[in-house]
């Protein structure tokens, strides 16, 4: 029971990490959900099965789908295929 | 700009471990917790609904929970606003392959069908309106991302978003005009604990609650996606 809820602490705080660090803004965005999945796994362990449900959905599905669709929307392109004029890569 | 950003995180992250840190060393003694025990003692007689959190969410804090609503109506309303007439998006909606829009046709059924069973047992079991409702709208966005098709139409969706808005309304109102307070549950004890149609008025306004989410970010993700938009662009 502690290793699991140590292992998904441990999950949350790389892939936290890997979200400030990556530079490609849709690799941030799938580490974020990871974070969330690893959240979700979290609170279903301590015996809070209504948050973990919301945050299953919300926080690791729905969250990272509308984030990217908005990166689509204000015209991102990934990293490796900026051949249009868009500049506007962190 | 990365070295700002960053520089931002750490002094955010910093202060939130120093807020935490002062929470937990006060807390003890300042807070003595015991709101959990007395609704744990009494909510389940207060309103017959096996799964204390719907208690709480409904019965207690109904007036936080058409708060909750509000918010999530103008945050959606917002963002639809701002991000949905942009026809930045140069990309046209990529095409999923014949193996993925198939799969998300035969997934779609089931997962509105998990999504309803997660509102209509809210009372029961872990789960409720939003949790159902926001299943509902991953069910409704899965075609979409595989490309199959458009499924969700904005009338209807705004009609059940309006209606549900309305119904969750409306039961409060017919609690305060029986002499009771603003969204008091009504008819708590007919029905067995723990059966479907136990808890009164409970499950009536967790229906209430997961169309109205359900719908609202269905139409927040179709709108986003660009769906019924290429018009725009292709002029």
């Amino acid at each position: 029971m502690t290793l699991l809820v140590l292992g998904a602490v441990a999950v949350m705080l790389i892939a936290a990490l890997a979200a400030l660090l990556l530079p490609d803004l849709l690799g941030a965005l799938a580490a974020a959900s990871v974070v969330s999945l690893a959240l979700a796994v979290l609170f279903a362990l301590l015996g809070a099965p209504d948050v973990a449900l919301a945050e299953a959905v919300v926080g690791s599905g729905l969250s990272g789908v509308m984030f990217a669709m908005v990166l689509r929307r204000v015209g991102y392109q990934p990293a490796d295929e900026e051949e249009t004029g868009h500049d506007d890569a962190a | 700009m990365t070295m700002r950003r960053n520089l931002a995180s750490l002094i955010f992250t910093v202060g939130l471990g120093l807020m935490l840190v002062s929470l937990m060393q006060g807390s003890h003694t300042a807070f003595p917790v015991e709101v959990g025990q007395n609704i744990n003692a009494a909510g389940f007689a207060d309103h017959g609904a096996a799964n204390l959190v719907t208690s709480v969410v409904l019965g207690y804090r109904g007036l936080d929970t058409l708060g909750e609503l509000t918010i999530l109506f103008v945050a959606a309303t917002a963002a639809g606003m701002v991000l949905g007439h942009c026809p930045g998006g140069s990309t046209p909606p990529v095409r999923g392959g014949f193996i993925l829009a198939t799969a998300a046709e035969l997934l779609f059924p089931f997962l509105i069908l998990l999504g309803a069973y997660i509102i209509i047992h809210g009372h029961l079991s872990p789960g409720g309106g939003f949790q159902g409702g926001a299943v509902i709208a991953a069910a409704y966005y899965v075609p979409l991302l595989a490309g199959s098709g458009r499924l969700f139409s904005e009338d209807t969706g705004s009609l059940i978003e309006s209606l549900a808005g309305v119904g969750f309304i409306a039961i409060g109102l017919l609690a305060l005009w029986g002499g009771g307070e603003f969204l008091a549950p009504l008819y708590s004890h007919n029905g067995a604990p723990g059966a479907l149609l136990s808890a009164g008025t409970l499950p009536l306004l967790y229906l209430a609650v997961g169309l109205k989410v359900g719908s609202e970010l269905a139409s927040l993700l179709a709108r986003l996606g660009g769906i019924g938009m290429e018009v725009d662009d292709d002029a």
